[in-house]
């Protein structure tokens, strides 16, 4: 059947089993737009702004696995949507945004509402696409989902010229995708597993440290098995949160810069160090010459490119996490080692280290400490929360003191680190999971980023909940000036907040406040009785509260820094152990 | 330490910059790069040259890789290979110079291939040092123009044994 550009987009994406799409018009999409008007199978969602749009399709993504897909128009609207790309790029995110572009005759003169956008997003997309033909179409978008769920996921663009979606063609479903130059290695080598089991049965001192990669495997099953079978303790990367449950006694939280102290002295005396769908990171490694020091290094992963690029390794597994932990287990069962007892005194000398220095903040019976709030959130959602983060202090504390036991419960952008993303990201992830509690955990500075989604969020009533972290600062940065910049509060100190109860309640959300601790459950608790709009929590928290444990910039993981006040107390505790 | 590294592509247009911008957005320099079609007219072959200590072109060769329109890349590097280059060199001798200059040309295979009232163009065609040395030798004698087309490279025969 003879059938439009615009037509095939939707057809493509039905057979794709798109059910959602976020998205904003404009001139070069119009007829796309006008195709989706009669569209039953196929749901589009308005956000405020492009950037919402491209995160609440990660959001939507990362809590249910699918491909996230996003559909704006030329020049403004596409260069909207770079922020987006990036963070998903960074995190792996598997998307396929659509982006309108003028007719392929005007291309490159500059024409209205015309931006380069196959260009700028090259560096930021594993692959991108310009359609000049709309006989490719169809096998483009085939491609498109094919590579970004494929592999190590990531965002794909289609840049799509007026002319290509008004175009005529007939119309087929390519069923096949055969790309000669892309097969992503799955199975792990069967000799380097074999190595690794020898080097896990020798070793006396083994961390697993399990990253974003284990969830985007869907191996948190495999990795609990793993580290269950053979007792060896599991910190998670902050993109790793949720891969093994925090709440499991192997558990050892999160490494790396505001890691526990814990984890971090765990891996500084590890003899092996398992790292399994993590890319060592410099906000993880700390001084990489001094990380872990002690250890030998498995690394597995399905990208060749992560293998090496920032520390040395000793043995290096490419393939899927799942495959591979797979065919790890069966050799490492065939063993039949006595695990319990060859890790007693390891998992002994880990406990001491939890006993010594346990994740800890002052409380105070009149000032809201951001930590209890997050505490609180834990305990009120019974652990069973999406939780979606912003960035800077809020998502640092959301990382640490809320345990997550399960994959894709906790959203957070972590490589690029954007502010804003928290909140388009919690939309989509409601759309993906009508039935479960969404949180935001924000801060003042980063939610005012996409605060205009409050509006999408109560046209299509959805219960996000937002806890605004409210210190009136940037929060992270004003840290950082203080530990290291005097005090010099340059531009950090956020004079104007808006009143976030009336922004919320202008915009048709429920808005509620707590200015002291015994107000925050009663706050949480009204908050998760409202299931047909979003609410708006405003925390007014310590403004000097701090996230601690703090490896300075450039230290080794073990060099942390601890609040003085905790220090002193846990000082005694110290003593008591040694 | 001097890769040469050839790259095989999907002749599509946007290739060469996702190649280029690989070693742009990374901040290494590319030292030549030649691109042209196979037998195969949908792929093409590009022969970089870059400078580089072995894990930075490790990592560059993996990046290679990964990009989608990439068959397949070599780092010549542990290869038996050759290579050549071709420069066209205009140089103008003066009038009792001209007969060693054309002299030189001979002893290194170059060829004439145009020459004007005041001037001389040679061929060369050779490996790195061959072209380097003719260059040397020549430059007394006044080079007006210079122009090379970048290195390009192919295996001995049992490229089989080539580490991808
Ligand atoms: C888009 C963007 N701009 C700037 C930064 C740098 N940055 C990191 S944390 C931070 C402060 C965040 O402040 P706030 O949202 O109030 O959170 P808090 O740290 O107070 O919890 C800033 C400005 C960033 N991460 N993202």
């Amino acid at each position: 059947m003879r059938k439009s550009g615009a037509e095939i987009l939707i057809e493509c994406l039905k057979k794709e089993g798109v059910k959602h799409i976020f998205g904003y018009p404009g001139g070069v999409v119009l007829n796309i737009f006008d195709a989706l008007y009669d569209e039953k199978g196929l749901e589009l969602f308005l956000t405020r702004h492009e950037q919402g749009a491209i995160h609440a399709a990660d959001g939507y993504a990362r809590a249910s696995g699918k491909v996230g897909v996003a559909l704006v128009t030329s020049g403004p609207g596409a260069t909207n949507t770079v922020t987006g790309i990036a963070t998903a790029s960074m995190d792996s995110i598997p998307m396929v945004v659509f982006s309108g572009q003028v007719p392929t005759m005007l291309i490159g003169n500059d024409a209205f509402q015309e931006a380069d956008i196959v260009g700028m997003t090259r560096p930021c997309t594993k692959h991108n696409y310009l359609v000049k033909d709309v006989k490719d179409l169809a096998q483009t978008i085939r491609e498109a989902f094919h590579i970004a769920s494929t592999g190590r996921p990531g965002p794909v663009l289609i840049d799509l010229p007026k002319d290509v979606t008004t175009g005529m063609t007939e119309f087929k479903w390519p069923e096949k995708v055969n790309i000669r130059s892309y097969s992503p290695t799955y199975q792990g080598n069967k000799y380097m597993i074999k190595q690794a089991a020898q080097m896990i049965l020798k070793s006396k001192k083994p961390v697993i440290m399990a990253g974003g990669g284990v969830i985007l495997s869907e191996a948190s099953k495999e990795l609990t098995e793993l580290a269950e079978m053979t007792k060896i303790p599991v910190t998670n990367t902050l993109m790793g949160l949720g891969s093994f449950p925090g709440s499991a006694d192997l558990s050892l939280g999160m490494l790396g810069m505001h890691g526990t102290f814990y984890a971090n002295t765990a891996v500084q005396n590890a003899d092996l160090l398992i790292g399994i769908g993590v890319r060592f990171d410099d906000r993880v490694t700390g001084k990489t010459d001094t990380f872990a020091r002690n250890a030998k290094i498995i690394q597995i992963d399905i990208d060749p490119t992560s293998i090496r690029k920032n520390v040395p390794v000793d043995l290096p597994v490419v393939g899927d996490i799942k495959h591979v932990l797979k065919d790890l287990l069966k050799v490492l069962k065939d063993e039949k080692e006595q695990w319990g007892a060859i890790r007693k005194s390891w998992l002994n000398q880990v406990d001491a280290w939890k006993k010594e220095r346990p994740l800890t903040y002052n409380f105070d019976k009149k000032i809201i400490k951001p930590e209890f709030v997050v505490e609180k959130i834990h305990k009120v959602t019974k652990g069973d929360a999406i939780i979606c983060t912003e960035v800077g202090q809020n998502q640092m504390w959301a990382a640490q003191f809320y345990k997550y036991d399960k994959p894709r419960h906790w959203l957070s952008s972590g490589g690029l680190g954007t502010m804003g993303y928290g909140f388009p990201a919690a939309i989509g992830a409601q759309i993906a999971c009508p039935n479960k509690v969404v949180f935001d955990i924000a801060g003042d500075g980063s939610i005012q980023m996409n605060i205009q989604e409050l509006a999408t969020a109560v046209i299509n009533k959805l219960p996000v909940k937002v806890a605004i972290l409210n210190n009136r600062f940037l929060g992270m940065v004003r840290q950082w000036q203080e530990l290291f910049f005097k005090e010099r509060y340059s531009h950090t100190g956020l004079d104007v907040t808006p009143d976030f109860v009336k922004v919320a309640e202008a915009y048709g959300a429920v808005g509620l406040r707590a200015t002291t601790p015994d107000e925050v459950e009663p706050v949480l608790r009204e908050s998760l009785k409202i299931k047909d709009r979003p609410v708006f929590m405003d925390f007014e928290v310590d403004w000097k509260s701090k996230v601690f444990p703090m490896v300075p910039a450039g230290a080794a993981i073990d060099e942390m820094i601890f609040d003085e006040e905790v220090k002193e107390k846990s000082k005694k505790k110290l003593k008591a152990v040694k | 330490m001097r890769h040469t590294i050839s790259v095989l592509v999907e002749n599509k247009f946007g290739v060469l910059s996702r190649v280029s911008g690989l070693f742009s957005g990374r901040g290494f320099n590319i030292e030549s790069l030649s691109v042209g079609e196979t037998i195969d007219p949908d792929v093409s072959l590009m022969t970089i040259v870059t400078i580089g200590d072995d894990q930075i072109v490790e990592q560059i060769t993996k990046q290679l890789n990964k990009l989608i329109d990439v068959i397949k890349v070599v780092d010549y590097m542990d290869v038996d290979h050759v290579e050549r280059e071709l420069v066209l060199i205009k140089a103008a001798p003066k009038k009792n110079d001209k007969t060693e200059f054309l002299k030189l040309t001979e002893i290194f295979r170059g060829k004439i291939i145009d020459s004007g009232a005041t001037s001389f163009t040679v061929e060369i065609t050779g490996d790195e040092k061959k072209i380097a040395a003719f260059i040397e030798l020549i430059k007394p004698f006044g080079i007006k123009e210079f122009v090379r087309t970048g290195k390009v490279a192919i295996a001995r025969e049992g490229l089989k044994k080539a580490k991808q």
